[in-house]
């Protein structure tokens, strides 16, 4: 019972702060919103006893992702509201769009019948740091090593395109 | 298991609503990273739900995949700004034939 009350809380938590970010007009302010939004799905994560994933999420999204999104925001210089407003046209199409998503996709879900009716709990770990790094460094050998190439890569790129154009 | 499909689905809009109401391509991108971590969780809640290790795995890849992308997303908007100025996304006409 008392799981069901975090559960509603963490997740109006995460709605709120999400939907604050979209809407929230200092760039500063959504990303303060995004860091909250990204914390409490990491509390969802460690509702689902999965602590690795929680502290992986925490350490890469509000610590590193959320600190690149704030040093090009400072870079930038955005923190006074002076962006041009969209149509309130587009605006209204926004809206009228995120409704219909959101009617077709719950509806959906709603109306589906899932496979197996019950969570149960087979007391089998199947979560820890230690089945994760066997099945990570056993079956998901290759795409574990072309994660680093892809990060390597990226890495490459970002340097590449945020130093002055000389050659050219 | 059924409110963390709807809290999925409801957070998912939500960031499909940022990309479409916006047009500040930062917070195009905080919304895309939104989108992101509805599926993340999404995953997760189904990797808990069949006892399975291979959906939480997932979830490493999708993350290693959302700091690069983040990185060089970020890195293409440092240079646009640099070039026009501004990162509203209706001044990006170039490309437009």
């Amino acid at each position: 019972m008392s799981l069901m009350i975090i559960f509603y809380l963490l997740s109006a938590v995460t709605l709120a702060t999400a939907f604050l970010t979209v809407v929230s007009k200092n760039p500063i302010h959504s990303a303060i919103y995004l860091v909250i939004c990204f914390f409490s799905i990491a509390g969802h994560y460690l509702m689902f006893n999965a602590q690795f994933l929680a502290v992986v999420h925490i350490i890469v999204y509000s610590g590193a992702i959320m600190v690149l999104f704030l040093f090009t925001i400072m870079l930038m210089n955005l923190n006074e509201d002076e962006e041009p407003h969209k149509p309130i046209l587009s605006k209204i199409a926004a809206v009228i769009s995120f409704c219909l998503t959101a009617f077709i996709l719950l509806a959906t879900y709603i109306k589906a019948q899932p496979i197996i009716e019950e969570y149960t709990v087979l007391g089998e770990d199947y979560q820890s740091i230690k089945v994760l790094g066997k099945v990570l460094l056993n079956e998901y050998m290759i795409p574990f090593e072309f994660a680093s190439v892809l990060l390597l890569v990226s890495m490459i790129g970002a340097v590449l395109l945020s130093k002055k154009e000389k050659l050219a | 298991m059924q409110n963390y499909i709807y809290l999925s689905t409801l957070l998912f809009c939500v960031g499909v609503f940022g990309v479409l109401f916006r047009r500040n391509a930062i917070i195009m991108f905080m919304s895309i990273e939104i989108m992101l971590n509805a599926v993340n969780l999404l995953f997760v809640a189904f990797s808990t739900y069949h006892q399975d290790a291979q959906g939480q795995v997932f979830v490493f890849f999708s993350m290693a995949v959302a700091a690069a992308e983040v990185a060089v997303g970020l890195a293409i908007l440092v240079s646009i700004f640099k070039n026009s100025g501004s990162i509203d996304i209706d001044n990006l006409k170039n490309l437009k034939g």
